[in-house]
């Protein structure tokens, strides 16, 4: 391998990285895939934990550090990694959730796979605040639609404006606790549509499955019925000989020649601790927003002395993740309800857009509603507080014998719950950088978060909880818990912990302000490009990473183009 | 699978606060004792783990945590909580003390709370009754219980046993209901490949539900789930 040059060495294996290994592949380049995580794949019997009962586990499916998500979740890393820490800037609580594995996080993902509107390209326009992207939604439409035939997604086409039509696979029918959300979200004049996700539910060809029905998409299909960047991307790119795949293997920095531009990676094999280097022509970074931000800081040379593609000091800035808040309500109705399978698909099979764009509010930008409930598969903390709802209906709480199978049999699946998701405004001053003294188990310098919400997430997460109250409320639900007050910033999630950080190496038109153009390349490196989330301007109030798959496909377009224009 | 094999055994003797383990061996130390016994769950798993993950579990079940008494009135408690007179099975039947055994080793912030709850609850009956919780009589021990078991009580000096045994309930019920006994219990239905077509007929109309037609225009017509999808170009699907 010492002597192999790749046409391009794509680092990271997720959304962003699988897209850009399946395109360039297809076109014919030599790639080579290189990936911090180990290989995964859910229908190896030694990895699979699909389908597994709870007493399979000793601890039933309760998280551990190594699994915070559920012994169950597939994945491997999680809010901590041993080795690798990242430390905090003043009294930042960033979170950040790594995977470690073939396939990123696209593993253990919610599959929830929404375009952005056209006025998320342009919230600038719209509000003052940010920036406007340097490119439209016509500009990303077609690769939108691109991503649905060949990834697969299931909706619905509403016609609305911002959240716009795809070509999708028919919804799954909504369960009963759905029904009841549609009729509240009705009364109360707020939207609701099927889900829209990347889960089939019917067949777009004859290498998948289709669906089973399973509810365990986060614990990643076996028969590779919904997306994972490795089971529908990745492993079709390996037959083809044209992709060498390294696993444990971590890039340290990007290295270049005297002129600047990049000749290749240098990497730790994991398995023996040594570093090696690969030789490419381009090198396309995918690593995952903040992840492929450390890299380039790390690769500090002569021409680079604030690492690549840093000239403007923007590498790190602009770090943003979604609003979060949530709630829940006991459904009084669903009591005593009559016990089925309706496990149905991974997750929600309702939500509901952003309704109310353009109206007079005290913050800017919108966000969207994730509905959850259902008679799930018990598992560690099933049967916890068991009777508390007790207390609406005027009996006593706890006790002890026989008739606490009454009681669990009684409010079996009788909840409600809500997740709102929203879009934050990105600060200059938000940003992650590398921590001048830590370093992580292979001495390369580690990530240090300075994050702060502003004001208007602040409001926003005010208005999300008024909304969820009422919305609940009209649902038939008695709402859970105490409402949090200001003291609590209304419940607002903390930075990162929503897990859709974008922004790191932001695109634009101009140099000075920006990491990249709209193609992803580096308005300093031009063999150098970023295919992950890092190159958003803005994280609209949808969910990041159909958009990443689609920026990923235009810009491998554009490397194939340049390739073949010889600008490469 | 011989069902001895697979139950343990711990005495519970009726007097004083010695109680001596037969975990295979047959000795008895003392007269009288009665038995308390329960199902033993496996110690070895195999469910996708890293090899990380192998070696936590490993060291877990290698570590010994509770002294043979605390086990004992942790069966006892579970017993009272979700009792085997059952058709399907109670707390022992569904191997509950080796559970709670586990996850307090695997959750440091079960030890302290556990461990003290039991001293906490010896020292209550000592003081009421003479002997510690396994040694009085079952009607001593549920009134007890018949205190501790209700967060609605608020005498200040039952608070620390009223929270000891809300988290024993916690315990026993999901350890309950996360065995096979548990899903039979609650005729949980899932985790089971099928093909979801809404929600059935009669529990519609028992709810006042439906489907309306627009909706369900959206929704997968299952006898067309296997017709590979295709679309005009206009995002209509045609298949
Ligand atoms: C629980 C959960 C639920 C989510 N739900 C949704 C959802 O419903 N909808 C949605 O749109 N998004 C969701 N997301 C977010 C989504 O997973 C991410 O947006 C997406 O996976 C990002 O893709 P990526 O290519 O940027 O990076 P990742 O998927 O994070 O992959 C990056 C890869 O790069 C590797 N890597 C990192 N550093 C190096 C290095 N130095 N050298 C070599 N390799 C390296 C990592 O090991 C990893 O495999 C969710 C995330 C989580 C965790
Ligand atoms: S719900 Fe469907 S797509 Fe998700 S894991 Fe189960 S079978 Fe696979």
């Amino acid at each position: 391998m010492a002597e192999q040059i790749y046409d391009a060495i794509i680092v990271g294996s997720g959304a962003g990285g699988g897209m850009a290994t399946h395109q360039l592949a297809n076109a014919g380049l030599k790639v080579a895939l290189i990936e911090a995580g180990d290989f995964y794949d859910p229908a190896d019997e030694e990895q699979r934990t699909q389908l597994r009962y709870p007493w399979e586990s000793p601890r039933r499916g309760a998280s551990t550090r190594l699994r915070p998500f559920g012994d169950y979740n597939s994945c491997i890393g999680g809010w901590e990694l041993d080795g690798e820490p990242y430390t905090q800037k003043d009294d930042t609580e960033f979170m950040w959730w790594r995977g470690r594995m073939l396939g990123g996080r696209t593993n253990h993902w919610g599959r929830i796979s929404l375009r952005f509107g056209p006025l998320d390209f342009k919230r600038k326009d719209i509000d003052g605040l940010g920036d406007n992207w340097p490119i439209g939604y016509e500009d990303i439409s077609p690769y939108y639609d691109k991503v649905d035939k060949l990834i697969g997604i299931f909706g619905s086409n509403e016609g609305l404006y911002n959240d716009p039509d795809g070509y999708f696979l028919p919804a799954p029918k909504p369960r009963l606790h759905e029904l009841y959300y549609i009729d509240g979200a009705r009364k109360s004049n707020v939207p609701v549509i099927p889900a829209r996700k990347s889960i089939l539910t019917k067949r777009i060809n004859n290498d998948r499955g289709i669906c089973f029905y399973c509810g365990q998409c986060s614990r990643a299909c076996g028969i590779h019925a919904d997306f994972s960047s490795s089971t529908v991307l990745i492993y079709p790119s390996l037959n083809g000989g044209q992709v060498d795949l390294l696993t444990n293997s971590m890039v340290r920095e990007v290295i270049t020649d005297e002129e600047g531009m990049a000749t290749g990676v240098r990497y730790v094999n994991k398995r023996n601790q040594r570093e090696y280097e690969l030789k490419g022509r381009t090198v396309i970074l995918a690593a995952s927003a903040c992840s492929t931000a450390r890299i380039l800081l790390n690769s500090k040379s002569g021409q680079h002395e604030s690492g690549l593609g840093n000239n403007s000091d923007n590498v790190g800035r602009y770090l943003h993740d979604s609003t979060g808040a949530s709630r829940a309500a006991f459904l009084p109705d669903l009591m005593d309800r009559d016990i089925y399978n309706e496990d149905g698909v991974g997750g929600m099979h309702v939500y509901s857009p952003w309704w109310l764009e353009g109206a007079n509010l005290d913050f800017t930008r919108g966000y969207h509603l994730e509905i959850g409930g259902g008679m799930g598969m018990p598992s560690y903390g099933f049967g916890f507080a068991v009777n508390q709802y007790n207390q609406y209906l005027g009996d006593r709480v706890g006790g002890y014998g026989n008739q606490l199978r009454d009681d669990i049999r009684k409010f079996y699946g009788a909840r409600l719950s809500i997740a709102c998701r929203g879009e934050s405004i990105p600060q200059y001053t938000n940003r992650c950088e590398l921590d001048p003294t830590v370093v992580d188990e292979w001495g390369i310098p580690v990530l240090r978060f300075d994050y702060k919400w502003t004001q208007h997430e602040i409001n926003q997460a005010r208005h999300m909880q008024d909304t969820m109250e009422e919305l609940l409320e009209a649902s038939g639900g008695i709402v859970l818990g105490n409402k949090p007050g200001a003291d609590q910033n209304y419940g607002l999630t903390q930075p990162g912990e929503i897990i859709h950080e974008v922004g790191t190496t932001r695109m634009g038109t101009d140099p000075s302000t920006s990491v990249t153009n709209e193609f992803g390349q580096l308005h300093d490196v031009k063999n150098v490009f970023v295919a992950d989330a890092g190159t958003f301007v803005s994280q609209a109030d949808k969910n990041p990473t159909w958009t990443i798959l689609a920026l990923a496909w235009r810009t491998s377009d554009y490397i194939i183009d340049q390739m073949k224009q010889r600008n490469l | 699978m011989n069902r001895r094999e697979t139950l343990k055994s711990l005495f519970l003797a009726p007097l004083a606060g010695t109680v001596i383990a037969s975990s295979g061996c047959g000795t008895i130390a003392s007269n009288n004792a009665s038995r308390i016994t329960w199902a033993r769950l496996p110690t070895e798993y195999s469910y996708g783990r890293t090899d990380v993950e192998k070696l936590t579990d490993q060291r877990l079940f290698a570590e010994t945590y509770f002294r043979e008494h605390e086990l004992v009135t942790i069966a006892v408690l579970c017993d009272i909580i979700l009792p085997n007179n059952h058709p399907n099975g109670g707390a022992l039947d569904a191997g509950l003390p080796d559970f709670v055994e586990f996850m307090v080793k695997d959750r440091e912030q079960y030890k302290l709370p556990v461990r003290g709850g039991i001293a906490w609850l010896d020292s209550y009956s000592i003081e009421k009754f003479g002997p510690d919780f396994i040694n009085i009589s079952e009607a001593q021990r549920l009134s007890i219980c018949n205190e501790i078991a209700y967060p609605d009580n608020q005498a200040p000096k039952l608070q620390a046993g009223i929270s000891f045994f809300s988290l024993m309930r916690n315990l026993t019920l999901t350890g309950y209901y996360t065995t096979e006994l548990g899903f039979r219990d609650l005729d949980y239905m899932g985790n089971t490949p099928n093909v979801w077509d809404g929600v059935p007929e009669a529990v519609l109309r028992r709810h006042g539900k439906y489907y309306d037609e627009d909706w369900l225009s959206k929704c997968i017509d299952q006898s067309t789930r296997d017709i590979v999808a295709e679309w005009d170009d206009d995002m209509n699907l045609v298949t």
